[in-house]
């Protein structure tokens, strides 16, 4: 087929993705932005395939088979809750397959057929003109270099995401020397990406490249914490975006570059979202633990005989009174999958003409928007759904404030306490409202590990124990009375 | 050099373009913006089937290319699927 014809088709495509995530900007218009999005992937896989011409067909039958049969499954089986997990596992695929595009290309230009793994040690005579005229070939070597480190570190760090998420690896583990340790790798594989640029026919230095970068990737996100989560998914996505537009560069394809470049930033812009809503810097989440405090703050002596708890069906009764009732979802809510019950308590206050609305923080959850897909999974219409900025001016008029499963993000110490370690963290402002009832299973600290002196007000009711069951019983006592 | 410019100046561009769209986006569809950016880093399909389908080279090109194909093919169908389903509840009001 005409190059030309291919590359007007690709032009077509990236059209489509930027309507596609364009349509995205609005929830009524984002299933028809989806749809054309999905469009120009078809077609710029179409005309990649009919300009193929007559070739071996067997490796991309297979392939495609086994993707579109393992990944209808995940996406048809997975539950709303595991949307993170979910993420994290694309965002690895997306990153393992640029590096084995990278990988496939490098060994087709060098033409060599490793056949045992010494083979693949061994070094190949080879110079960057096998890879392209001139600067184009040392190009050419350093885009392939680069994707296949941030493919690899992608692949690898996205897998330990997914464990972390799941729980199927609780502890943090991390290299002696923290940073410095993962610094040491970083430059370690750079260098061998540079040994590749200078003489192509080192495969040792390609080989150690990728381990390297998979070593990389798991000591990166092993030390990271369950709840700087968010950052980690999207600092990952924004890495997969980028290693295709690199590998667009190893192939000279422009849709890649296209399509590659706007995930990158999508990625990057969700990142310093996350960062800004937890008050710290990128540095800090990655490599640093939470500031230590000048004072260790004393839990027994912010709750001793300060906190009052109730039953759900005390609860019940001031809510009958109530005209204006925020509900403040947090992680917990998602681990009790309480987001139909939470549904089911707001329609029967509705019912009672009391207002709900539900106060999303920018971080709840495990990955941005974790909360506001729970809710609507739920039915809650997504105009109930108010971010931050918009509803905390309205918690002064609010009678109840219904906090299920968040913390950190409702410690007026981030507000108040100067010098405290999450000081200057944006928070929903709860404890402004009337009356705040806590769903908690105890006082335990959240992930911060400092005490809530919300839970110690007076105008504070702690309702211990499951998410769920409270809040049908809530519910329950609701309707009866 | 030239090819490569162009290259680089539709890369820049298009990470402008990349900010101006993204920074409108709602909060609430930041897990739908994920998943479907997801799906779209599976555009490395193309690059995927160029290596699977490379006839003249070597074995381990092809297994490198099936691996890729498999990987991009996950991403594209799973990624565009799942956000269906997530923006489907989102319209259901």
């Amino acid at each position: 087929m005409n190059a030309n014809i291919v590359n007007f088709a690709y032009l077509l495509a990236g059209i489509l993705f930027i309507l596609g995530i364009k349509g995205l900007t609005k929830p009524k218009t984002a299933v028809r932005g989806n749809m054309l999005s999905a469009l120009g992937m078809l077609l710029a896989v179409v005309v990649t395939l009919l300009n193929l011409g007559a070739i071996d067909f067997t490796y991309i039958i297979a392939g495609v088979v086994v993707g579109a049969v393992v990944g209808s499954i995940m996406a048809l089986r997975i539950q709303m809750t595991s949307m993170p997990q979910m993420v994290a596992l694309l965002n690895g695929f997306g990153g393992g397959a640029s590096l084995t595009i990278a990988l496939a290309e490098y060994y087709a230009k060098l033409g060599t057929t490793p056949g045992s793994f010494a083979e693949l040690l061994t070094p190949v005579v080879a110079d960057s003109s096998a890879f392209g005229l001139g600067a184009e070939g040392t190009v050419a070597l350093i885009a392939i270099g680069l994707t296949v480190l941030i493919g690899a570190v992608t692949l690898t760090g996205s897998f330990v995401a997914f464990a972390k998420l799941q729980e199927l690896m609780k502890k943090s583990y991390g290299l002696p020397g923290g940073p410095i340790g993962n610094a040491v790798f970083l430059l370690a594989a750079l260098i061998s990406v540079g040994l590749v640029v200078v003489d192509p026919g080192n495969v040792a230095a390609m080989v150690a490249v990728v381990a390297l970068a998979l070593l990389l990737g798991l000591f990166l996100v092993m030390p990271i914490g369950g709840a700087d989560m968010p950052v980690v998914i999207a600092l990952l996505n924004s890495y997969s975006g980028i290693a295709a537009a690199l590998a667009g560069f190893i192939l000279g394809n422009t849709v890649l570059i296209i399509a590659g470049s706007l995930v990158g930033t999508s990625g990057l812009i969700l990142t310093q979202i996350m960062c800004v809503a937890m008050n710290r810097s990128l540095a800090n989440v990655l490599f640093g633990k939470m500031a230590e405090s000048g004072e260790t703050i004393d839990a027994d002596e912010v709750y001793a005989g300060k906190v009052t708890s109730a039953q759900p069906d005390e609860v019940a009764m001031i809510l009958e009174t109530a005209r204006r009732v925020v509900i403040v979802p947090g992680y917990g809510m998602a681990m009790a999958q309480a987001q139909h019950a939470v549904r089911e308590l707001a329609d029967a206050m509705e019912a009672r003409g009391i207002e709900v609305e539900y106060g999303i923080h920018p971080v709840a959850g495990r990955m941005p928007g974790h909360m506001n897909v729970l809710l609507a999974e739920a039915e809650v219409p997504y105009d109930k759904l108010v971010e931050m900025d918009r509803i905390n001016p309205t918690f002064e008029d609010t009678d109840v404030v219904i906090v299920i499963g968040a913390n950190d993000v409702t410690n007026p110490m981030a507000r108040d306490a100067e010098g405290s370690p999450i000081y200057g963290m944006p928070i929903l402002n709860v404890d402004k409202a009337r009356n705040v009832v806590v769903i908690k299973r105890s006082l335990s600290p959240g992930f911060a590990g400092l005490p809530n002196p919300l839970f110690a007000m007076d105008h504070t009711l702690m309702v211990y124990g499951d998410g769920k069951k409270a809040v049908i019983e809530m519910t329950t006592a609701l309707n009866q009375a | 050099m030239d090819i490569l410019i162009l290259l680089l100046a539709l890369f820049v561009l298009s990470l402008f373009l990349g900010v101006e769209l993204i920074t409108k986006v709602p909060p609430t569809l930041h897990t739908p913006l994920m998943s479907g950016t997801n799906a779209v880093s599976g555009i490395t399909l193309v690059g995927a089937l160029l290596a699977a389908g490379n006839d003249s080279s070597p074995m381990l090109v092809n297994v490198l290319g099936f691996i890729a194909v498999t990987l991009a093919t996950i991403n594209v169908v799973g990624g565009y699927l799942v956000t269906n389903r997530m923006l489907a509840m989102f319209k259901r009001k």
